[in-house]
């Protein structure tokens, strides 16, 4: 299970190490079991501590997007090591408003 | 084009093939295996990372369309050229690709179920500098990457 904080009606999710086909599967249902529970108006996604991510990355942040919208609500994406920039400016996910720069603020709430 | 010209006139300097199962659970030791291959080049992290992702492409697609409801074989061979050319070979003998120009279109999957974003070969081909896919309906497919690291000057 990923570590998560929700804070208000923001939910971050902190993924880590390497996200591909393989390890997408059990991010994306932990990720979904959260979002169940929390009933989030905004999920973060936060990147910081994933080392590699191949195009399953992509369709794991795409996923979560329809999602979220179908319950009104949106996705942000923060935190995306300088390693992983490439692919997420290939992704065209961009053009969805999902990048933002950090925000981590309300580390202290559980 | 001159890439294309180098290649075919190289000499291979090193050569390593691996076989394994496709599992997804190999997708991991596959980009690893051949990024350990390559590291004798002394590429850039940067480098190593676009090796290591386009490898996870192909053997991903190996995984979810080649041997879609069956495992089997997948197959790397990992050449290095002349040039500091490394030529990647990802070989499997699944159900093959019917259209590779459609295939290879960015956001065209067939597996949407499993959250494919369709980005494969886009990523492969923005990650390398040759991809070439050969495929025969029912007998498989073999994508080429080829890749150049550059030079490390004082490094002999």
């Amino acid at each position: 299970m990923p570590k998560s904080v929700m804070c208000g009606n923001e939910l971050t999710v902190y993924l880590s190490g390497d996200i591909d086909h393989h390890s997408a599967r059990k991010i994306r249902e932990a990720t979904d079991a959260l979002i169940q529970q929390n009933q989030p108006g905004v999920l973060k996604l936060n990147f910081g501590g994933v080392n590699f991510m191949d195009s399953s990355g992509i369709g794991l942040i795409m996923g979560r997007y329809r999602m979220m919208l179908l319950y009104g609500g949106s996705v942000k994406v923060v935190n995306v090591p300088d390693n992983l920039r490439r692919i997420m400016e290939l992704s065209g996910l961009s053009s969805l408003n999902v990048f933002e720069r950090s925000g981590e603020f309300c580390e202290s709430v559980k | 084009m001159f890439l294309k010209e180098v290649v075919n006139s190289v000499k291979v300097l090193n050569e390593m093939t691996v076989t394994f199962e496709s599992r997804s659970s190999n997708e991991s030791f596959a980009r690893s295996a051949v990024a350990a291959f390559v590291a004798q080049l002394d590429p850039t992290i940067g480098e190593l990372n676009d090796i290591r992702t386009a490898v996870s492409e192909a053997v991903t697609n190996c995984v979810v369309h080649a041997y879609k409801d069956q495992i089997g074989k997948i197959s790397i061979n990992v050449r290095i050229l002349s040039d500091n050319i490394v030529c990647i070979r990802i070989r499997d003998k699944g159900c093959g690709i019917e259209d590779i120009d459609k295939a290879m279109e960015p956001l065209f999957t067939t597996a949407p179920e499993e959250e494919r974003a369709g980005l494969g070969f886009a990523v492969m081909q923005s990650f390398c500098d040759i991809v070439k896919v050969r495929s025969n309906v029912g007998s498989g497919t073999t994508v080429t990457l080829n890749k150049r690291i550059s030079p490390r000057v004082g490094n002999g």
